[in-house]
């Protein structure tokens, strides 16, 4: 076993060591992950999917930086008792946009990934001020302070221009006008035009925290209202091969 | 700890492998047979199970393995073996008359059992899991006999298939209050707040005010709330005559309902969420909870 006996080179030294194991390394890597970007079955196209609004981009952050993600999963695995709870199970390509994406890897709270629509904007307010307010046996903690934190979106447009930087289609023209998309969607009877023509027909528009400003509460539940909606499956036929 | 070096037993006549690190040598003992058998048995199953299930990528599209499996199309199957056990009864759900369900114990029964199933998954973040609502918050105990969109079968039906005040549905239960705040003066308010708290059999907190409140309320309020106060299903609008509050009778909130209004949504379930036979059931399953009409 003469090539058993080379080894013993690579045993007594170390640097050829780290640079033989880090090649190992490599080839199991890249026969694992490259063939994911170029397998027809695992790059499903979904129509509906769109990159997220300033204001959902916003919420999206506080969801990473309150760390919801810690409690809330947002993948509906594809397994019968899910599907009757949350919905049609979650999508590759429903994640499409996320950097990073919110899948989570433990469910102390409900999944999250079809929320949107589901509870009224109202309840979302009651439920992030004192979640045990509706529902008692919730663990859940206060949220109280996103309410009283307002945010005007000041640097909503590096964000994106963030996102951009790692795939996610924003055009120049959503990055200049991020400021005003982020204040027109909060607003019911301003100008919605440019953020409905630039984001599509099933974005939300409300005052979502009821109170005036544009406060945390308010990203946050534009966020939350959108997550698993933007694709119709009514229309929408899977594929078994996948 | 002994410092003498083992000198009985057969590893002394057990080789060593050569090698030596500051004078400490390791014996050339074989692997246990059972651990390498072991070994060997899972480099098998692995080779196996590549080619029973999904592995290899290749150009276009992975080895799709020969038991053909795939988790969609396991759950798929889940769904529809499920779907088709229950095909004949839901069928017989979403078909016959909604005041019928009742009268057929074997589909009431079954109606009950679904729709609970729904409710919980569904109703009851916000209505309790034992549909008791929140009290004073704006979600309704459907424990009752108070019924703000009317509490027979089919209004319940309605009302979950529709929702109410949502924006998605175009045939959602509507009907929106005014803010009384942009209408009536300070003063107004105070005075038909004191009728109400009067008209609900609470003492108000002035009796002068709500005597000049009557009149107010008569003009503003009664076209939906009834010229007694009793309310009007059709509308959405609330008996202001008994102890149940949506939002709480006592007279801070009461100056708040008045000036503010309010506005509860409830999400239509119909459509994509939930299937005509669900809505049936979970409508007779809150409508025999107790305050179903």
């Amino acid at each position: 076993m003469a090539i058993l006996d080379k080894h013993k080179i690579l045993e007594t030294n170390a640097t050829l060591l780290l640079i033989f194991s880090f090649l190992v390394v490599t080839v199991g890597g890249l026969v694992q992950i490259v063939p994911l970007f170029y397998l027809e079955n695992t790059i499903e196209e979904v129509d509906g999917m769109r990159p997220y609004t300033p204001l959902e981009l916003t919420g999206r952050d506080i969801y990473i930086r309150e760390g919801c993600y810690v409690c809330h999963s947002q993948m509906v695995r594809p397994m019968r008792d899910e599907v009757e709870r949350y919905g049609h199970y979650s999508l590759a390509a429903e994640s499409m946009y996320d950097h990073p994406f919110q899948w989570g890897s433990k469910r102390t709270g409900p999944d999250l990934a079809r929320v949107g629509g589901r509870y009224s904007d109202a309840w979302h307010v009651d439920h992030l001020r004192d979640p045990q307010s509706v529902v008692p046996e919730s663990v859940m903690p206060k949220y109280d302070y996103l309410e009283r934190t307002l945010i005007d979106g000041e640097y909503v447009g590096d964000l994106m221009r963030t996102h951009r930087f790692v795939g996610v289609p924003y055009t120049d023209e959503m990055i200049e006008n991020a400021v005003a998309d982020f204040e027109a969607q909060t607003d019911p009877w301003g100008d919605t035009d440019g953020l409905i023509e630039r984001y599509g027909e099933n974005v939300n528009v409300r005052n979502f925290d009821g109170a005036p400003g544009i406060s945390e509460t308010d990203a946050l539940i534009a966020y939350m209202q959108m997550l698993g909606t933007l694709v119709d499956f009514s229309t929408f036929t899977p594929d078994a091969s996948r | 700890m002994s410092k003498q070096p083992t000198t009985s037993g057969k590893k002394q006549e057990v080789e060593t492998t050569g090698h030596s690190w500051d004078g400490i040598e390791e014996y050339n003992n074989p692997l246990p047979r059972w651990w390498l058998w072991t070994f060997y048995a899972t480099i098998v199953w692995a080779v196996l199970y590549t080619i029973a299930y999904p592995a290899w990528p290749g150009i276009k599209e992975a080895t799709p393995g020969l038991l053909g499996w795939s988790t969609r199309a396991n759950v798929a199957a889940d769904i529809a073996a499920v779907e088709e056990a229950n095909a004949a009864i839901n069928e017989r759900l979403a078909s016959v008359e909604l005041t019928a369900i009742a009268d057929d114990p074997e589909l009431n029964t079954y109606a009950i059992q679904a729709g609970g199933a729904v409710f919980r998954s569904w109703c009851a973040q916000c209505h309790g899991s034992g549909a008791a609502g929140v009290q004073a918050a704006g979600y309704p105990n459907l424990l009752d006999d108070a019924w703000l969109w009317g509490g027979t079968i089919e209004d319940i039906h309605y009302t979950v298939a529709h929702g109410i005040r949502n924006e998605d549905d175009p045939d959602a239960r509507y009907s929106e209050m005014p803010a009384y705040g942009e209408i009536f003066s300070e003063e107004e308010i105070v005075q038909v707040v004191n009728y109400v708290q009067q008209m609900s059999g609470q003492t108000p907190n002035d009796a002068a005010a709500a005597e000049a409140g009557a009149e107010l309320f008569e003009y503003n309020c009664a076209a939906c709330h009834g010229e007694n106060g009793q309310g009007d299903p059709f509308q959405g609008a609330p008996n202001l005559t008994d102890a149940i509050w949506l939002y709480g009778g006592d007279y801070d909130t009461l100056m708040t309902t008045v000036t503010q209004a309010r506005f509860g949504v409830m999400p239509a379930m119909g459509g994509a969420e939930l299937s005509e036979a669900e809505i049936r059931a979970v409508a007779t399953y809150v409508h025999q909870l107790g305050g179903g009409q």
